[in-house]
């Protein structure tokens, strides 16, 4: 078909991995331009002049930023392997876990990452609220997606990927196994799928990169 | 077409601009709705039955189906009735539109309403990005003629569409200056075609029970809360 798909990315992003995977699961043939973010390429800052992030999807030479609006332009785009559901009911349902995880889920984890003393224990409380709410969205269901992982699996699946590194950087128990024991499958799961496996960024890096990023937002304050 | 109006109900609250996104979709459409209001300060038993997850309006019901958000509850609108299609037909126009409304969201309104219910520091920094990021939307309004959407109203004007008439309420308020028309003639000028039009202007709330409600709900906000507001 000619057509030309590159992504712009860094080795851990876990915004940039949503866009991985959904290529991925689409079978579409890309071109991966990594990004150092200490130093942005001329590239990556024509695409994306106003937040200069990763990820960025180049289509045909059109650039697109935000992994959330990315995933809905594959999906409008390659109508193959849907990632959404059919019924406009259960699309909109799927959305609705989509904005809960970006509301909700993420900055309670994230500040459970940056914060300190009170502010980090609401911060963890927070997050333990959220998954107890995921937890009974799960229930009848192995995937969010139901029997094929979807949109919202791709969304959320930052979670199968980082919260037992970032349990071990903070020393720290966000989803245990008895508490939560859909999630918990869900992520076992989500992670094993060969897909979602064969991009999972180095644990050991992933270790370093966040007590790093904790160290250094712990000094600013 | 229109739907019968008992098939499709609105929860709301009457100063939420998210709500009004979800009356203008449907009043775009030419869809009959009941509206139901909603005291988001003593919620109704029916609220946290139709959305128990994030007990807040807008809620649509549709056949008896619930949708909730009203970004969400827009794209749904969209797919259920075909008329006037609210975003673009094309991936990468529709890509544009959630892209802008996203940014406006974040960049624009949430600063500008943390602006409103801060002060001293904080609220100087919410203002900067507030008003840094009307420069750069003001570069999309210099492109459009009409509406974001084109000849019609469409998604990114739906979404955006607070900033013509909850803005200078809260600027009012605030005692701050963020949408200057000198500033900023493009965007001030669509914002006002956009209250001006027809099925818009008749669903605005009352402007002086506005003030007194963001004065009143500003105040309680800025005296409890420290750091970012998420609306």
């Amino acid at each position: 078909m000619g057509e030309e798909v590159k992504v712009f990315r860094t080795w851990s992003s876990p915004f940039a991995l949503r866009v991985v995977w959904a290529l991925d699961l689409k079978g579409i043939k890309y071109e991966t331009i990594y990004e150092d973010l200490s130093n942005k390429s001329p590239l990556l800052l024509q695409y994306n002049p106003i937040h200069k992030k990763v990820p960025v999807l180049l289509h045909n030479s059109k650039p697109i930023a935000e992994s959330l609006v990315i995933l809905e332009y594959i999906e409008d785009t390659w109508k193959h392997r849907p990632l959404l559901p059919q019924d406009p009911h259960q699309r909109a349902n799927a959305r609705f876990w989509i904005k809960f995880g970006e509301d909700k889920v993420f900055p309670a984890v994230r500040d459970s990452l940056l914060k300190q003393g009170k502010e980090q224990e609401e911060a963890h409380e927070a997050a333990l609220e959220s998954f107890k709410l995921l937890e009974e969205e799960l229930k009848g269901k192995k995937l969010f997606g139901g029997e094929e992982i979807g949109m919202v699996d791709i969304a959320l699946g930052w979670l199968a990927n980082l919260v037992s590194v970032l349990e071990e950087v903070l020393v720290l128990k966000f989803i245990d196994e008895h508490k939560f024991p859909l999630l918990s499958a869900w992520m076992r799961l989500f992670a094993d799928i060969p897909v979602i496996k064969q991009s999972w960024p180095p644990r050991d890096k992933l270790v370093t990169k966040y007590i790093a990023i904790r160290e250094a937002r712990l000094a600013t304050n | 077409m229109a739907s019968s109006s008992e098939k499709v109900k609105v929860l709301g609250f009457w100063v939420s601009p998210f709500v009004r996104r979800v009356e203008w979709a449907l009043k775009l459409k030419g869809v009959d709705y009941e509206y139901i209001e909603e005291d988001i300060f003593n919620k109704s038993s029916l609220l946290l039955k139709l959305n128990p997850v994030r007990q807040k309006v807008p809620v649509l019901v549709h056949d008896l189906k619930v949708v909730a958000e009203s970004y969400v509850i827009l794209e749904y609108i969209d797919e259920i009735w075909k008329q006037n299609s609210l975003l673009p037909l094309d991936p990468y126009q529709r890509a544009m539109a959630r892209f802008w409304a996203k940014f406006a969201e974040e960049k624009v309104f949430e600063t500008a309403w943390n602006a409103l219910c801060s002060g001293g520091e904080e609220k100087e920094k919410a203002l900067k990005i507030a008003i840094e990021s009307l420069e750069i939307l003001e570069g999309e309004a210099k492109k459009i003629q009409n509406f974001f959407g084109g000849d019609r109203i469409g998604y990114l004007d739906i979404a955006m569409g607070w900033i013509g008439y909850w803005l200078p309420v809260w600027e009012q308020v605030g005692c701050m200056s963020i949408l200057d028309p000198l500033k900023f003639p493009a965007t001030s000028a669509w914002a006002k075609r956009f209250i001006s039009h027809p099925l818009i202007k008749h669903n605005l709330p009352p402007r002086e029970e506005m003030l007194v409600y963001f004065d009143k709900r500003s105040k309680e906000l800025s005296s409890i809360s420290q750091g970012w507001i998420k609306v």
